[in-house]
This record gives C-alpha cells, sequence and structure tokens, in this order.
C-alpha cells in the first residue's frame, strides 16, 4: 500500500475527527526518548486505513488512529507511544 | 488555537470559478454553505466518490487569505493522480465540490505574530504561502518578508503577476525566484535547485530569529529544513508542510 511520509499536519484531518482540540498545536511527549514537541512538527505516515504519527526525534510510533468506513464508523486510536498530550 | 471545540464535517461547496494558473495548475475558486473563517496556511481536506462509494481524500492548502469572501483552492494537474486530473480538468463552474475544513493551526501565520517572515516554496507549495502574502497585505501588516520560490520555468511560475506586483508595491516583501529547467533569455534570479548558499543568501541572519515556512515537495521541503537549521536557525521556527514525492 502507498505510503506517504509527510508532517504532522497531515494527520490532523483524521486526528480532527476524534479530537474536539486543534491537534496540530497540541504538545506530545514521546515515551521512547522524551522529547515534546508540537505534533505538526512530528512526521505522519499516511495510508488510505490510516496514519501513524512518528516522533521527529527518534521515530518511535507516537499516536496510531485507524478508522473503519462502514457503518457504524470506529476508529481505533492507540496513544501508547506518548506519555502526554498537552492541549489548549 | 484556544478553543476550537469543534467536530469536522464534510460539505459541498460551490465552484464559483475555475481558471488557468500555469500550463499544469488551476485556481479554483469555491462558495461553500457554511465557513467559519481559517487562518493563512491551513488547508482543506477534499473528498471525491466514485459511482461504486470508492472515496479517495487528498489535502489542499488555502491560497486566499482570511479576509477574501470566497475559497481558493491551487490544484496541479498530476497524471498518474487519483484526484488531481479530476480536479484539474473535469470539475467546472457550477459543480460541487465535497471538503472540509479548515484544518491544521500549527503551519498557520497571523499577522499580529510578527516576524520577520521567510516563506519558501517549490511549485504549487506556493499556495498556503500566497495566503500568508495576501493576508499580510489585508492586514496591513509591515512584517518583513522574504519569499524564495522555486518553479522549473518561467511559464511555471503561479501567482507571477500578483507577485510582482506585490512586491512592487512594498518595500518590506521580497520576492527571489529560482527557475530550475530553463530560464527566459535576461533571467536575473537564480537558476538551480535552492540549496544552503542560496539560503545563506537570502535568508534573514539567525540572529534575526526569523519565522520559517516551507512549502512545496517533500525533497525540497527537507533540503531547505535541513540547510537552515544549518545555517543556525532555531529549528521551532522552521515550520514545513510536505507535499510528498507525487501528490495525487
Amino acid at each position: 500500500m502507498d505510503e506517504q511520509r509527510l508532517d504532522g499536519n497531515a494527520a490532523a484531518g483524521i486526528l480532527q475527527e476524534v479530537f474536539a482540540f486543534e491537534i496540530t498545536t497540541a504538545r506530545a511527549a514521546c515515551v521512547q526518548c522524551g522529547a515534546t514537541g508540537e505534533v505538526g512538527a512530528q512526521m505522519a505516515y499516511v495510508t488510505e486505513i490510516g496514519t501513524v504519527l512518528r516522533c521527529s526525534s527518534c521515530d518511535n510510533p507516537l499516536i496510531r488512529i485507524v478508522r473503519q468506513n462502514e457503518t457504524p464508523q470506529r476508529y481505533w486510536l492507540d496513544l501508547k507511544g506518548i506519555n502526554y498530550l498537552q492541549l489548549q | 488555537m484556544a478553543g476550537t471545540v469543534r467536530r469536522l464535517t464534510w460539505q459541498v461547496g460551490e465552484v464559483v470559478e475555475a481558471s488557468p494558473q500555469t500550463p499544469r495548475t488551476k485556481s479554483l475558486f469555491l462558495e461553500l454553505p457554511e465557513w467559519p473563517g481559517h487562518r493563512a496556511g491551513q488547508h482543506v481536506d477534499v473528498r471525491l466518490t466514485a459511482e461504486d462509494g470508492y472515496q479517495a481524500e487528498r489535502s489542499y492548502s488555502i491560497a486566499s487569505a482570511p479576509e477574501s469572501g470566497r475559497l481558493e483552492l491551487v490544484v496541479e494537474r498530476l497524471d498518474d493522480g487519483e484526484v488531481s486530473p479530476y480536479l484539474a480538468d473535469e470539475l467546472h463552474e457550477g459543480d460541487g465540490l465535497e471538503l472540509r475544513g479548515p484544518i491544521g493551526g500549527w503551519f498557520a501565520w497571523d499577522a499580529k505574530e510578527g516576524g520577520p517572515l521567510l516563506l519558501v516554496a517549490g511549485g504549487s507549495g506556493i499556495a498556503p504561502l500566497m495566503a500568508m502574502a495576501r493576508h499580510r497585505k489585508a492586514a496591513g501588516s509591515d512584517t518583513p518578508v522574504r519569499l524564495l520560490y522555486s518553479s522549473r520555468s518561467y511559464a511555471e511560475i503561479i501567482f507571477r503577476q500578483e507577485l510582482e506586483t506585490l512586491a512592487a508595491d512594498d518595500e518590506t516583501l521580497e520576492v527571489i525566484q529560482t527557475l530550475t529547467r530553463s530560464r527566459p533569455e535576461g533571467w536575473r534570479g537564480y537558476d538551480r535547485r535552492i540549496d544552503g548558499e542560496m539560503l545563506r543568501e537570502v535568508a534573514y541572519p539567525p540572529e534575526e530569529h526569523p519565522l520559517a515556512f516551507v512549502c512545496g515537495p517533500t525533497p525540497l521541503v527537507e533540503t531547505v529544513a535541513t540547510a537552515l537549521v544549518d545555517l543556525g536557525h532555531d529549528p521551532n521556527r522552521v515550520k514545513t508542510e510536505r507535499f510528498g514525492p507525487t501528490g495525487g
């Protein structure tokens, strides 16, 4: 499957479907290397079925989100790569 | 941006104008039933649905200023693309287009944030940076701006006339062009791909703490971002928007 390595900004569409906050300026802390940074400054790997946000410092997967488009629409949101998300 | 408590919803906009920009690009102007307003630099997701229900989504940067009444998107025809040939060739005035947005507050600039502003674009990566330049003008801002723009040829410079006019009317806005494949006779801009040396000449010195926005094909964006950091710019003030290797 085609996968595109893009900026965290490219994950904003699908993440904004589940978060009611501006997500690209939220700060995420990586569980692996401890780096913190805005979601928009991380790397997004985007495919048709879902998106993986990786730490721009160590490449650890921070957030994985998969969407099932059949009705009812479902999301799988895996946040175990982050220690916290700081939302404004 | 604080307090953006709004779920993204799809809506159908109407194409009120479709006008060619360059041989491979077109500007689509849209009117939307519900538009909460956007910030310069944000994008929309566009969704096409085939008769069998198959859907394809792509992101397009908004080129119009927040102050404009219509939403302008720049679409570039990629011959093996899934979405862009439809947008560039099949979509006409009066047609509907499903989209949602605005999306992404990170790659965005408000005039009140100041600068100086370093904008670096490759090809259709000019779109969100054009929104910033237009917003700056509409807001009456005198934030110094340098825009370094790489195109393949003179005919492929998107917004060429408007950029010339913007720069001619404003001493604090400089537009520096480079053409990578062919140049017209007497061309006075750069004649190669953007590199560290070019950025050293064009960018504000790191001591001035410029805010940089870089948008275009992935190789260009990575070259520019790496070179800026090597020149001593603060990585936290270099914001990037990769279009990917092909877009689509």
